[in-house]
């Protein structure tokens, strides 16, 4: 499976290798370059990279290649999958996952990969057994350590790895029993010229955070499960019972976890939470356009849309904009024609809206394209598929926990030929 | 060497300037790059000094000062620096009492005692003591290194510990011994025969921490034994759900080979589709159930694995979704298949990686069985933010699923692409349009005039990719298309890709007899500018000119000749030799006497057209999922997927002795799923797949069945007679009531039976035992069996409620006979349902349109349209709702239903287009259904082709258009089959009648502006609480009819437009919200339509529900 990692930053530096079996030379990484090379935009190098004697798969995030080098078949998701799963975990215990904090902890990184990967197969990787397995570093415990001399590494072997719910750890004591449930909801929608929606799709999870004494049994039910099309699931949910009654019946990992993903079907209509009315112009032979786009508010529920953002990759023969907000701040860059625009939030009664010219470069021919206009934002304690939590229960504890719901809508890449994310978050 | 030492200085001082370290190091490199040699001494002479003092840290009386400096080595192991100098130092503190000491001092072993194997010989025998240890964690990881120390000579001792290992009382330890055995293997091959015997005794094991680990053993040591699954088969399915993650996908991907090997395949006459998929490649999947032949019986083992693997598609892991996947694809019956449909689109949400992987994959699904991605198309419209790779992969697929009914709205997809900045990927669309082109004839002309108006788009690469795309595509129908020719010749001046250039000369001299005057023209241009050319175009003219000698020589024979000169004293040693060899050939002289006659021929033959397909045409001889079929290369270690075997191997090699529930300490006491227990259970599927059936939403007869008790209940006995008879018609129009309703009902009405099931039982005999008399007057079956089975069924609902409505629904509908024939029907009928299993392909609108307006889409591709006011707009909502035609009582076993497509019709511009499904429910076979010539009303009405067969219990999808003239008047036909006749009607919905369509909001109140008077019909309601929201009104609204939704300024005025199909008026719906009431407004030409489409918007939105 897995013979080694590295791990290479953004100037294309290998700044960490760790081998599972014997040692891979690290130049197998040239061919990984000469795609870097090759690829005019970091995202566009192939994730699967074949060499003379092995594979290299990587995966980008936070600005480091993964690269696992393999030898020999295996799907490569599994090792796409596990990448992730690595980098999830950084971010878990390091609170970020950069090149600074991994160097800072090159130790505690060794040791987790250590855990996670042996002889190339994953073996640990619930984050509640590797946190058992070896502790977060905080700066209390590394002051702690350095006077005492005891060490970040668990002595015993994880309870959790043997039992029935290997997802969670044992012994489990808090003061404050409480559970928090964030349900975001993200649309993604496709925008035409006119206005008419080409494509709108909203993809939701049900985020965790539960902290909760001993071992509690939750059941979470909604009101209209029935909207959710296509669901994934933490392995802690019990699948029949879904099947069977629509409920969420698990014992949850202790700690924040993503519970449930959902896709909500298209063939209910998706409301869109905003409208862009832009007016983009150029004259034939004249070095001059016009720029206009104002935002505005509709089907929110009454509730604010805030976090605007808007960005346009602007046609190649734009050299400059001289653009005038109504409110926020709009910046451009003249190399990546990039303008974005960070609107804040709309005030239904005075429209947010950016206005001004465009200066072109002469003689060159009349930008043939609309340019394509990204929204973000986000709006707080709405759903906007609709979807509700029913009620939380709690059986096998005797204390009585808190129970907190959100809801957040947010745009996820909502293009103008369009697209648009939107949380939800619940309480109760 | 300055460089040098103050590298040495700071890693002495390391972790204090982290930034003074890469300084030095960058110092460092300097000298190393110049000469390597000198530079890999002082490297060494630096690290030395280091080493020294990490030493002295080492071999101090401090824990924490080793500790230190085991940290500092650690990093200096991952950053990739050398440190094997340390070994004798570090080896010392193996066995340590600190643990996290210990652990690093391991990972040093690890890293380096393939490089000092002798040194590395002094830990071993701390290892074989840890290996006693009572605590499971520290014999683990001592296995764990000891097994991962690559030195030969300890292999007789890893042999013992893996022996002792793999009887361990921890599943931990034996989950590490099953690890190890792969170590072993890799380190000394010779050892298979020991190990094999471990992984047989390890393969029994039942804990579900193992399973994975000595699955993958299995797999990397004897892929090829697989006689020692058998025995573990059954327990391994079981397991499977409970497995983690990882070892699921192993698990799943030996599984699969191992299935191929042991059952019959379940695809029969299927089959023959496989290898040969270019003749079945558009037909749709209706058609191919048709054809397959039903005395199949699947190896309860075979599905026993499909069914547990099934939940796992609900999986968060990618991996083990594809996994999944890949096993349907590969196991399934194909009409099952379409369940990992929605899984896989799923994955299309996750990372860019993720995406580029399962892409592929559906990609090559896609050319085998477009029916199971056309439904979610949309998923892969291309997003200006993807990476190259996956646009192209997006596009690959678009192109893949192309069909007459969805290429209008694929093509305009196409055309938004086209104008993408990204020039590459407009480029590759144009060869998509081209792909599309040849492969749907329909529209391969409007593609032709679309990409012909390409040719004058601004952007260089587009023009050229056009140009050659066009020529592969008049090649395959040159005749008519002079024009074309012409129109590229006029360009030629402006155009200066080569690629493209040579491609129009090659066309002119292919088809210069269609193009006579032209030609020789162009020629002459050629030869003014022959120096100039690029090579590939010299070649083209070279060609041209040859052609046109042989064609046309009294005009061209001196340009020719001078062309031929010119090419002779070319530079480019090709050209030179085309030049002489064409010479040769055409010019007649002494010397080619013989060949030149020929010259006509050879020059001029006809060539095939180039064929363009898929570049994951080849893809599928790899199994999906896997590196192999990523990269389309054989990866070492790819294992081949065999193909079925003809005849099943022996299926007791799978029985185990004791059939004992595989439930123990590993298996979570909550269990997920509730794992098979016993092989009886693994004919229980239909009872569970009926009850997921019946939470589905394609059982007509589960809500026949509820809407009659409901209606049975309120009734009293005496007229219950009269009350099953309406209710039973009723019923069938209930047909499409939404799930959430069904449920309800069916959810009462069990509470209700729970609550008196005495007097309720009795009426219910009553009940049943009448009705099924009044249903089955033509059928033998008596009315003592009849009640009878109907009673059973009461009885068995008592205890299990969800079978006894499933038995009730199969004795119900069919004619009840004897008992051992519902008992067969029954059988039937679940083999059947499996069906529903996959409800993608038989609920989702297929729509069956062949847009007559592509061309205008194509003109789109222009640079400026004119933006016209009034566009077409595809349907915002297509009900899902099927109507009845034709009942199989009175079809006699022929069902046929209807639903209105909403899409335009391609037979016709004014014609609505109706998608039918004809289902066969009697033990025959149908033959010759059509549409009977003579129709008795006046509609125009388009008939789909006739269908030669229908097999029994088959169904079959097929369009037809009809012409309502803007009318809701009845549309009557006969529909016939060989023997029997129907008369049938269909009455449309007046919101059918329409089509939608967009427009500004400043252009609908223009309109609306004119079509006032008795053009206007409004009312003013009062609406329910529950359709206030936005939603609920455009939901509601365009569910009642066929309209576009106005992007609309105003928060509470909703408005939509449309088109009446026929004619063309315009029709405007306007809903303006003021709490509570609600106005609506229409505005149409139509005064009749307008105020009928009034009273069904009214009744929409003061209705409730759904």
């Amino acid at each position: 499976m897995i013979h080694s990692l590295f791990l290479i930053n953004a100037s294309g530096d290998i700044f960490l290798e760790k081998h599972w079996k014997s040692v891979v030379s690290r130049s197998v990484c040239d061919y990984f370059f000469e795609a870097l090379e090759r690829a005019t935009e970091p995202e566009n190098v192939p994730p699967v990279i074949p060499t003379p004697h092995h594979f290299l798969i990587n995966v980008l995030r936070h600005r480091i290649y993964f690269v696992a080098v393999i030898q020999s078949e295996v799907p490569p998701l599994f090792v796409i999958e596990f990448l992730h799963r690595v980098v999830d975990t950084f971010q878990d215990y390091f609170g970020v996952c950069t090149e600074a904090a991994i160097k800072d902890n090159v130790v505690v990184v060794y040791e987790l990969l250590e855990e996670m990967l042996d002889n190339g197969f994953p073996l640990a990787t619930e984050s509640n057994i590797l946190k058992e397995l070896i502790k977060p570093p905080t700066i209390l415990r590394t002051v702690v350590n350095t006077i005492t001399g005891s060490t970040n590494v668990g002595e015993q072997l994880p309870t959790g790895q043997l039992s029935v719910v290997p997802w969670r750890r044992t012994g489990v004591k808090y003061t404050n029993n409480e559970a928090y449930f964030d349900v975001v909801e993200e649309i993604d929608a496709i925008i035409d010229k006119s206005g008419s929606t080409i494509t709108a799709e909203i993809q939701g999870v049900v985020d965790a955070c539960v902290k909760l004494t001993g071992m509690p049994d939750l059941t979470l039910s909604f009101m209209n499960p029935r909207l959710l099309d296509d669901v994934s699931f933490h392995p802690c949910v019990r699948f029949k019972r879904w099947e069977a009654e629509r409920i969420l019946s698990f014992i949850p990992p202790d700690g924040n976890f993503r519970l449930l993903s959902y896709h909500v079907s298209s063939q209910n209509l998706v409301a869109i939470p905003v409208y862009v009315k832009h007016n983009i112009s150029f004259r034939e032979g004249s070095s001059q356009g016009r720029f206009e786009l104002t935002l505005g508010p509709k089907q929110t529920m009454g509730k604010a849309v805030e976090s605007v953002l808007v960005s346009s990759q602007l046609p190649r023969g734009v050299l400059n904009a001289n653009l005038n907000p109504s409110q926020g701040t709009y910046t451009f860059d003249p190399v990546t024609k990039l303008l974005s625009w960070d609107v804040g939030k709309i005030n239904p009664q005075k429209l947010p809206s950016l206005k001004g010219s465009m200066s072109l470069q002469t003689g060159a021919s009349k930008p043939d394209e609309n340019p394509t206009i990204n929204i973000q934002f986000k709006i707080q304690q709405l759903a906007i598929s609709g979807l509700k939590v029913n009620r939380l229960d709690m059986y096998g504890e005797k204390y009585k926990p808190f129970k907190g719901i959100k809801y957040m809508t947010k745009a996820g890449k909502f293009q103008n030929d369009c697209h648009l994310l939107v949380i939800q978050k619940l309480a109760g | 060497m300055l460089g040098m030492s103050a590298n040495s200085v700071s890693y002495n001082e390391q972790g204090s300037v982290e930034s003074g370290v890469d300084a030095a190091q960058e110092n460092s490199s300097i000298p190393a790059s110049i000469s390597s040699g000198g530079a890999a001494s002082s490297l060494f002479s630096a690290d030395y000094k280091k080493n020294e003092d990490l030493k002295e840290m080492l071999e101090s009386n401090k824990e924490s000062l080793k500790l230190e400096a085991m940290k500092r080595i650690v990093g200096l192991i991952a950053k990739g620096k050398n440190a094997s100098e340390l070994f004798p130092a570090v080896v010392k503190n193996v066995a340590s009492k600190n643990i996290e000491l210990k652990k690093l001092v391991y990972v040093y072993l690890v890293r380096y005692a393939e490089e000092q194997q002798d040194l590395a010989l002094l830990s071993i025998s701390t290892f074989q003591r840890a290996l006693k240890d009572p605590n499971q964690l520290i014999r683990a990881s001592a296995l764990r290194v000891l097994s991962s120390i690559r030195v030969p000579i300890i292999v007789p001792i890893m042999m013992l510990a893996i022996k002792e290992a793999a009887t361990d009382l921890s599943p931990y330890v034996r989950k590490t011994a099953a690890h190890a055995i792969q170590k072993l293997f890799s380190l000394d091959p010779d050892q298979k025969e020991h190990l094999i015997e471990v992984i047989e005794k390890l393969l029994k094991d039942k804990s579900t921490l193992v399973a994975g680990s000595v699955v993958m053993a299995f797999e990397e040591v004897c892929p090829d034994r697989i006689d020692l699954i058998h025995k573990n088969y059954r327990k391994l399915c079981n397991l499977l759900v409970d497995v983690e993650e990882w070892g699921q996908v192993v698990i799943i991907h030996m599984l699969t080979r191992y299935a191929r090997t042991q059952f019959v395949s379940p695809w029969r006459e299927d089959a023959v589709f496989d290898e040969n998929s270019e003749k079945a490649f558009y037909d749709s999947e209706e058609e191919r159930r048709v054809d397959q032949s039903k005395p199949y019986i699947m190896d309860p083992d075979h599905r026993l694995l499909l069914r547990n693997t099934k939940p796992l598609l609900q999986s968060r892991n990618t991996a083990v979704v594809m996994a999944v996947s890949q096993l349907y694809w590969h196991l399934s019956p194909k009409h099952e298949l379409s369940i990992i449909t929605k899984s896989l689109v799923r994955l299309l949400r996750s990372h860019r990686e993720v995406q580029y992987i399962v892409l592929q994959n559906i990609a090559t699904m896609s050319i085998q069985r477009k029916g199971m991605f056309e439904p979610f198309m949309k998923s892969f419209y291309v997003r200006s933010t993807d990476a190259t790779h996956i646009k192209t992969l997006k596009l690959e697929i678009l192109t893949n699923l192309a069909n007459e009914a969805n290429i209008s709205t694929i093509l305009r997809e196409f055309q938004t692409y086209v104008k993408s900045q990204d020039k590459a990927f407009a480029a590759a669309t144009i060869q998509a349009i081209g792909c599309c082109a040849t492969n749907i004839s329909e529209v391969t002309d409007t593609c032709l005039n679309g990409l012909v108006l390409l040719l004058s788009n601004r952007d260089e690469t587009v023009v050229a990719e056009s140009v050659v795309v066009i020529k592969k595509l008049l090649q395959t129908q040159p005749s008519q298309h002079s024009d074309i020719i012409k129109h590229m010749a006029k360009l030629f001046d402006n155009i200066t890709v080569p690629m493209a250039r040579a491609s129009i000369l090659w066309l002119m001299g292919e088809y210069c007899e269609h193009v006579p005057k032209i030609a020789p023209d162009v020629l002459r241009k050629m030869a003014k500018t022959f120096t100039d050319e690029e090579d590939i175009v010299k070649l083209q003219i070279v060609n041209l000119a040859a052609k046109l000698y042989l064609t046309n020589s009294k005009q061209t024979k001196l340009l020719t000749q001078y062309i031929l000169n010119l090419g002779k004293y070319d530079q480019n040693y090709d050209i030179r030799d085309r030049t002489r060899f064409i010479r040769q050939l055409i010019v007649p002289n002494e010397k080619s006497g013989a060949l030149s006659k020929y010259a006509r021929r050879i020059l001029m033959a006809p060539k095939p057209a180039p064929v363009l397909q898929s570049a994951f045409k080849d893809r599928d001889r790899f199994q999906l999922g896997t590196l192999s079929h990523t990269l389309n290369s054989q990866a070492s270690g790819y294992l081949e997927l065999s193909d079925w075997p003809a005849v099943a191997p022996d299926q007791s090699v799978r029985n185990v002795e004791v059939v004992e529930p595989v439930k123990e300490a590993g298996a979570p006491a909550l269990s997920k799923s509730k794992p098979a227990k016993s092989n009886e259970k693994f004919y229980s599927d239909s009872e569970e797949e009926e009850g997921e059936e019946e939470e589905g939403s394609n059982s007509e007869d589960s809500s026949s069945s509820s809407s009659e008790e409901s209606v049975r209940e309120s009734e009293s006995e005496e007229n219950s007679n009269d009350s099953n008879k309406s209710s039973s018609s009723q019923s069938e129009k209930s047909s499409s009531e939404s799930d959430s309703e069904k449920k309800k009902k069916t959810l009462k009405n069990k509470k209700l039976q729970q609550q008196k099931p005495d007097s309720k039982d009795r009426k219910q005999k009553n009940g049943n035992a009448v009705k099924v008399e009044s249903r089955s007057e033509s059928e033998s079956g008596s009315e003592s069996s009849s009640s009878e089975s109907s009673s059973e069924s009461r009885s068995e609902l008592d205890s299990d409620s969800d079978s006894g409505t499933d038995q009730k629904k199969n004795t119900k509908p069919k004619p009840v006979q004897s008992k051992p024939v519902i008992k067969v029907e029954k059988k039937e009928v679940s083999l059947l349902d499996l069906d529903d299993f996959s409800p993608a392909p038989v609920t989702t609108p297929k729509s069956s349109i062949l847009s007559p307006n592509l061309l205008s889409d194509l003109q789109g591709l222009l640079i400026s349209p004119t933006a016209s006011a009034l566009q077409a707009s595809s349907p915002v909502f297509v009900p899902e709702t099927s109507h009845e035609l034709l009942h199989r009582m009175t079809g006699k076993g022929l069902s046929a239903q209807y639903r209105f497509t909403r899409q335009p019709c391609i037979y016709g511009n004014s014609m609505v287009s109706l998608q039918l499904t004809l289902s066969n429910r009697t033990d025959q076979a149908l033959e010759n259904i059509h549409i009977s010539e003579k129709s008795s009303t006046g509609q125009n009405i388009h008939r789909f082709n006739a269908i030669e067969r229908l097999e029994p219990q088959a169904s079959v999808t097929v369009s037809m258009g009809v012409d309502f003239n803007d009318s809701t008047q009845t549309a009557n036909f006969q529909l016939c089959t060989k023997e029997d006749e129907f008369s049938v009607s269909i009455q449309p919905a007046v919101g059918e009648l329409l089509l939608p369509i967009t427009m500004s909001e400043a252009d609908f109140t223009k309109e609306q502006g004119k079509l006032v008077g008795m053009n206007e019909s409004s009312a003013t309601i009062t609406i329910t609480p529950e359709n206030v929201s936005s939603q609920s009104v455009n939901r509601k609204v365009v569910s009642v009819a066929n309209l576009g939704v106005i992007p609309s300024g105003q928060e509470n005025i909703y408005r939509f437009a449309g088109k009446t199909v026929s004619s063309g008026s315009l029709v405007l719906v306007s809903v303006a919200l003021k709490d509570p009431d609600a106005m609506i407004t229409i505005n149409t030409e139509k005064t009749v339509m307008g105020s009928m489409l009034l009273r069904q918007v009214k009744t929409a939105l003061t209705n409730s529900g759904p």
